[in-house]
């Protein structure tokens, strides 16, 4: 992750962001981060936390919006772990009422 | 009825079809061996290091097509499999590896043995389990088996607590053994546009991949080219689906492919990939290969159509089931003007094979070993190769003729994988004989092995190119690094023939053979173990090469 770069330049590029939801269970992130990590793509904030009865959780991935999106997006639908993959554009709010936290 | 969890795996084991597994056992995998002493049903492969366990489990799958199985130890046991499991994972090969670990309780205080397996494991496969509770093993080890052999096949491990292996269940019946999902339902809107460009193209070329193995649809591959009159070249992985000697052959594309191939394809004006990847020493620089043509993709992993070129057509689907309904949509062409070209082509660049007729040279050889096969089994044969000079050699010259004939370690170019890789042939399909050609550098990665083979008498027989040197890297020391030459040759010759003998292998010397034909035909047609050895010349190359980063039509030599 880059935080600095996102906080100093919120409008440098233009952002989407990915709502996974995941089964539960220690591990998990790691699937997601590591793959995003080893494929070379920025993640510029992550959000996780279970929903429901707790089998599921929901993670949220802020992160750019550029050619290589789509092949990311096919790879986390890929993971076992992972149930569903949507895409939000940037003018999603999960993100934008966090920026209080970080100010 | 009651069980362990370590009981309750090697019953679930049974239930999936594993008879024999590969492994070495260790203190947080005994349980798991006892229950397999006390049920007695499953063979068990003691390889002499983990990597040659997995390995060996490789080449049982790879000859198979059916996940196989290897067992470790917890910490330097697993770490120990992450190489053979790495290579299983790129070059999507169905395995299920199964490591004991430190009780629950202890994992996270930097115990003996302990490393964060399932850490390790994420990225080198396809899915992995820490099973934190014994009853979970009820549907973890049937899921396990599913994903392996489901869609892109791949490995999958499951990490498992000592004390979960010694943890107690009640169960009435056991679960339903894992089997493949279903694959996704083709989209025959897009199968028809793929049929129109097919019957359209002017200059079309087949270019088939490992999933063509995968999905056993080689022999309906082979009908659509001789339909549609479409000349067809193959990935190191997918030789052998279309018979080497087959007039539409145009064998191996791209870095150490024949010059004719890569030309061919740079004329092309429509590629029909099925079940390839577009991997880089395959395509060479990704914006020029075949720079005129439309693209139909076809692949069961939806995450590869576009990933490196974007298809004019990408079908997500298992191939056999996509060529079942696209068959009858494409018109039988003779496509003359074309086939014309390609031959044209062909005579005017053809692969080069200097030596062919010396048995104690690269390409005369390998000729010379599929000459000594009894031709009435030379067909049945299966051929694995370590990683090197040799492999590409043998990727150019041998004259595979079926699918899974060949077995080679592509994606991840593990040197030490040939010989363990042959040995899992040779016990899964104990009637062929089973030929591993290696380098010496190859070799020695996994020497260990031949203890294993010896154990089993398993019917494998090593040719082993010796030049003294990791050849592939003394070529580009050569090429391309001004002939600095460091750090790749060995100062010491080894003795080969001693050392397999010292491991209880038979082994013969074509360097001071008189007639090294007779030595390889008495060799290869009598069962058992045998190592042959062979010097060749260190200044050998492999030719064409198309230099890292360059252009498939930028070959040098050949």
């Amino acid at each position: 992750m880059n935080m600095r770069e996102s906080q100093f330049n919120p409008e440098q590029f233009s952002k989407a962001v990915l709502e996974l939801t995941v089964r539960n269970h220690p591990g998990v992130m790691s699937h997601v981060s590591g793959l995003f990590a080893r494929r070379a793509f920025n993640v510029e904030g992550i959000l996780c936390m279970p929903v429901g009865d707790g089998a599921q959780s929901i993670i949220w991935l802020l992160v750019r919006e550029d050619e290589r999106l789509p092949q990311m997006v096919s790879q986390v639908a890929k993971l076992e772990d992972v149930l569903s993959v949507a895409r939000h554009g940037a003018d999603h709010r999960v993100f934008e009422r966090l920026e209080a936290f970080f100010a | 009825m009651k069980y362990t969890g370590a009981q309750l795996v090697v019953r679930l084991l049974e239930q999936q079809g594993i008879t024999t597994v590969a492994g070495i056992p260790g203190g947080a995998a005994l349980p798991l061996y006892d229950a397999l002493a006390e049920r007695g049903t499953i063979r068990h492969v003691l390889a002499r290091h983990e990597q040659g366990a997995g390995f060996i489990a490789q080449g049982m799958a790879r000859a198979t097509g059916k996940a196989a199985v290897c067992i470790a130890s917890s910490g330097p046991g697993a770490t120990n499999l992450v190489t053979a499991i790495a290579d299983a994972k790129l070059d999507s090969i169905p395995l299920v590896c199964i490591t004991g670990q430190v009780p629950l309780s202890m994992i996270g205080t930097d115990a003996f043995q302990e490393v964060d397996t399932y850490g390790i494991s994420i990225p080198v496969t396809k899915h992995n389990y820490l099973v934190r509770n014994v009853a979970d093993l009820l549907q973890v080890i049937p899921e396990a088996f599913r994903l392996a052999e489901s869609g892109r096949p791949g490995p999958v491990w499951i990490d498992i607590p000592k004390d979960v292996q010694m943890a107690s269940i009640e169960i009435d019946t056991l679960p339903q053994p894992g089997r493949p999902d279903a694959a996704p339902a083709v989209d025959m809107d897009e199968l028809r546009r793929a049929a129109e460009l097919i019957n359209a193209a002017k200059s079309p070329v087949l270019y088939l991949g490992g999933g063509i193995v995968t999905a056993g649809a080689s022999a309906q591959a082979v009908m659509l080219a001789e339909q549609a009159g479409l000349p067809t070249t193959m990935t190191l992985m997918a030789l052998g689906t279309m018979p080497s000697d087959h007039p539409l052959s145009l064998g191996m594309l791209g870095m150490h492919g024949a010059r004719f191939t890569n030309y061919i394809l740079e004329e092309s004006d429509l590629l029909i990939v099925l079940g390839a990847r577009f991997d880089d020493r395959a395509i060479g620089k990704a914006e020029q290969f075949c720079p005129n043509a439309a693209i139909v993709h076809v692949d069961i992993d939806a995450a590869e159509l576009g990933k490196i070129k974007r298809p004019h057509v990408g079908i997500h689907g298992d191939v056999s089931q996509v060529l079942e309904r696209l068959l009858p949509l494409i018109q039988v062409q003779l496509r003359k003007p074309w086939l014309t070209r390609v031959s044209e082509l062909r005579s005017r660049h053809p692969l080069l094979m200097p030596g062919l007729e010396n048995p104690r040279s690269h390409y005369g050889l390998i000729d010379a070993v599929a000459s000594a096969l009894d031709p009435k089994h030379a067909d049945d044969a299966i051929i694995t190769t370590d990683v090197g000079q040799h492999q590409m050699w043998v990727a150019q010259a041998y004259p595979f003729t079926r699918p899974r004939q060949c077995l080679t370690s592509g994606g991840l170019g593990t040197m030490g994988f040939g010989m363990p890789a042959a040995l899992g042939a040779a016990i899964a399909e104990p009637d062929r004989t089973v030929i591993c050609f290696s380098g010496d550098g190859s070799f020695m990665m996994n020497i260990q092995e031949l203890a294993t083979m010896a154990d089993e008498n398993a019917n494998v027989k090593i040719i082993l190119m010796n030049n003294q040197s990791l050849g592939m890297v003394h070529q580009q020391q050569d090429m391309f690094y001004k002939r600095r030459l460091f750090a790749v040759d060995y100062q010491r010759r080894s003795d080969f023939v001693r050392i397999a003998q010292g491991f209880g292998i038979e082994a013969c010397d074509l360097d001071t053979a008189e007639d090294p034909r007779a030595m390889l035909a008495d060799a290869l047609n009598h069962h058992g173990p045998c190592l042959i050895h062979c010097s060749i010349d260190v200044e050998a190359k492999v030719l064409p090469i198309v230099p890292p980063g360059a252009s498939n039509i930028e070959m040098i030599g050949g």
